[in-house]
């Protein structure tokens, strides 16, 4: 039988390893794109939920985020309301409406609404709103302008890199605690100086800049 | 392991050649006569380091065709249950458990009738209770909670036409009026938290301590809708 691989086989074979270390190189850098995008991430993309519910239109109206999220100030977990508080007002506004059906229904037998989950950080993250909320970062900071959402969608990807932004830095993004809940809030030219101020008054990095260890948010 | 072992004697055979005939013995290598070129190449050594580098490059595609959820590990999603997470485990279907009828939580008891229901010996409270005491701290914080809560039916100033009365909801009785402004203070901590008519009661919601503030609050309200010029300080009346 006549040779399968001549001498311009040596070539091919040398050529294949700088073509499979590109290659390698290349499928890790695709890959971490994929794993990156918003097609992954799902934001910007509004997330069907079971009851048509507008944050848009509630919040429009003058209603707090807090009107609602009742313990986001005092608990990690920002609550979602159980529909008896919908129903404080559903009784008589909008009360013959199919799209309130799923929480008449609720409010009457007790069955939850299974709301689909739109931030769902990893269960090895801990994260607490009520330091958040308390020490001036405000809610459209992360949530983006849930007061323009009709369907709420994830506006940030949640990156640890993303989230260590304003762990290393948070000057740049504190902004006065009666501000927190004013989702219109655009931070001020003097940034940085306000910021300084916040951070110290409200002493966001005391006790060493504890705020870029570890076992802040893995614990 | 057959393979394996295969693999291994050609990669020997490769190197020295010692054991002849060897390849025949491995019916399922596709080398099996093949050993002349490939001992060369295998003599540089790039064999093995080019194979692991198609193997990288299969288990990266793999992953790349499967990426999302199966990049996760174990503990991106741990077997302890999360707020609201779903049960498998009760009946329910939820991880929350209701509490048992009638449990009282460490420090919930609530015996102070005064504080906690507005009452003192079954009548409505004419004042706050002692643990309240009216600083402009406590008004401030009524103020925020009462335009959380409130403001929606009853508006910022107190006059019951919010924005979800506007929407269609009943209208409550303005807070000037003579008869709500001769309420006690305990009559509006009991319809903050019981409800009254159409309006829920807001237990859920708000806080007693909170209730209390936001009762001082209206209490200013109603202050301020009737203050005359003597009830401005002199040194603050060019601001008016």
């Amino acid at each position: 039988m006549a040779q399968v691989f001549g001498p311009w086989a040596n070539t091919v074979a040398k050529l294949s390893i700088v073509l499979g270390v590109f290659f390698v190189a290349a499928a890790l850098a695709t890959l971490d794109t994929i794993h990156r995008s918003s097609y992954v991430r799902l934001t910007g993309v509004a997330r069907p939920q079971p009851v048509a519910f507008s944050h848009k239109h509630h919040a429009n109206m003058g209603i707090d985020c807090r009107y609602c999220h009742t313990t986001v100030e005092e608990e990690a977990f920002a609550n979602i309301p159980p529909t008896s508080v919908c129903m404080t007002c559903h009784t008589m506004v909008w009360a013959d409406s199919p799209a309130l059906e799923p929480v008449i229904e609720s409010y009457e037998t007790g069955e939850p609404i299974k709301w689909k989950r739109v931030h769902d950080l990893p269960d090895h993250v801990y994260f607490d709103h009520s330091a958040h909320v308390n020490k001036g970062i405000g809610c459209a900071t992360c949530h983006g302008r849930v007061d323009e959402m009709p369907l709420v969608w994830k506006e940030q990807p949640l990156f640890m890199k993303w989230c260590l932004e304003c762990h290393r830095e948070p000057e740049q993004f504190i902004r006065p605690r009666e501000e927190v809940f004013n989702m219109a809030y655009e931070s001020p030219k003097d940034q940085h100086e306000l910021g300084e101020h916040l951070v110290e008054e409200y002493e966001v990095k005391t006790h060493n800049h504890r705020l870029m260890d570890c076992w802040i948010c893995h614990r | 392991m057959m393979r394996r072992a295969c693999i291994r004697s050609f990669r020997l055979e490769g190197r020295a050649s010692a054991r002849p005939g060897h390849a025949e013995a491995c019916p399922s290598s596709p080398f099996g006569d093949l050993h002349g070129p490939l001992q060369q190449v295998a003599k540089t050594g790039w064999v093995k380091l080019a194979r692991s580098g198609v193997a990288i490059f299969v288990v990266l595609c793999a992953l790349l065709t499967t990426t999302g959820c199966d990049l996760r590990q174990k503990m991106w999603d741990q077997p302890s249950y999360r707020t609201y997470q779903e049960s498998e485990f009760f009946e329910d279907g939820s991880s929350a458990r209701p509490l048992v009828e009638g449990t009282v939580a460490r420090g919930f008891l609530r015996e102070d009738d005064h504080y906690y229901r507005g009452k003192v010996d079954g009548e409505f409270a004419k004042e706050l209770p002692e643990q309240i005491e009216v600083t402009r701290e406590l008004l401030m914080r009524g103020k925020e909670r009462y335009n959380i809560y409130c403001s929606v039916c009853h508006d910022p100033a107190g006059y019951g036409n919010g924005m979800v009365v506007q929407r269609g909801f009943a209208e409550p009785e303005s807070f000037h009026i003579d008869r709500l402004r001769g309420m006690p203070d305990g009559y509006y901590y009991s319809v903050i938290t019981d409800g009254f008519g159409r309006m829920p009661g807001y237990a859920y919601q708000i806080r007693p301590s909170d209730r209390w503030a936001i009762v001082a609050y209206i209490r200013t309200l109603q202050l301020s809708q009737y203050a005359t010029l003597d009830d401005v300080p002199e040194t603050v009346r060019d601001d008016l």
